[in-house]
């Protein structure tokens, strides 16, 4: 079922606070193969653990199923980086969504912010819904 | 810093990476684990998280300028990186210098698997 065109420019609301612990932040980095050193700040992607939940919750709300999603593009810029003790929440807005060969391109930003409501990051991404004839 | 001369990176990335990638980053999505579910969706096979190839450049990134602050980072997800069951797949990240200028060093990165590039013109913006 194509994704309902009245969703652009809708933002969804904020996940809840996440706490960026040392220890996920060592197993994110050990996961993509780097040591991370106490006092040093996250891996560059790491924020997209916090872009990745209010993704899902995006699709949730609208009954997308994860699987048919491809990554299309990602793109983040950072005010500072994410260190460990921070307290993050994502608030997405679907920015674009077109219909091409049966397929949904969604476009989505999402603003990260501390818990003093500071932007951290704000990281958009393209997501292809692939449709049930793809 | 502007050394052009950026060693190219060499990763490969086994199932066995996947399964650690979605457990730490909480991208569980069946299309990086199970081969009938990515071949449902009209894929090739079991394909890398988008997002760990990224990793894999911001690793890249990492190892040509040692602790620098990356300001901002982005690409497409152009070709798929299919992981077979046994074994694993290379992916090479090599690495130019475009520019550097009021301590903001820009870069082009080429990400490659089995000759191909993956990423579309992933660039990453450091403060080195």
């Amino acid at each position: 079922m194509p994704i309902d065109a009245g969703l652009v420019g809708r933002t969804f609301p904020p996940t809840p606070l996440y706490s960026v612990t040392p220890d996920s932040v060592a197993a994110f980095a050990a996961a993509t193969g780097t040591t991370w050193r106490s006092g040093e700040p996250a891996p560059a992607t790491y924020p997209i653990v916090l872009a990745f939940d209010a993704m899902n919750a995006f699709l949730e709300a609208e009954q997308v199923q994860l699987h048919r999603i491809v990554h299309g593009e990602q793109r983040f810029a950072y005010e500072r980086p994410v260190v460990p003790g921070d307290q993050l929440t994502a608030t997405l807005t679907v920015a674009s969504l077109r219909q091409i060969g049966g397929n949904d391109i969604i476009g989505t930003a999402s603003e990260i912010t501390d818990a003093d409501g500071a932007l951290v990051c704000t990281t958009t991404a393209t997501l292809v819904h692939r449709g049930e004839g793809a | 810093m502007t050394d052009a001369t950026l060693t190219t990176q060499t990763f490969t990335v086994t199932r066995a990476d996947l399964v650690a990638y979605a457990e730490a980053s909480g991208d569980h999505n069946p299309i990086h684990q199970d081969e009938r579910v990515a071949r449902s969706v009209g894929l090739p096979g079991v394909i890398a998280h988008g997002m760990y190839t990224m990793a894999l450049a911001a690793r890249a990134v990492g190892t040509w300028f040692p602790g620098a602050e990356v300001v901002s980072f982005g690409c497409k997800f152009t070709q798929p990186v299919v992981v077979p069951a046994e074994g694993g797949v290379e992916v090479e990240v090599a690495g130019e210098v475009k520019s550097a200028d009021d301590g903001l060093t820009t870069l082009a990165l080429t990400v490659t698997s089995g000759g191909q590039k993956v990423l579309g013109m992933p660039k990453a913006v450091v403060r080195a």
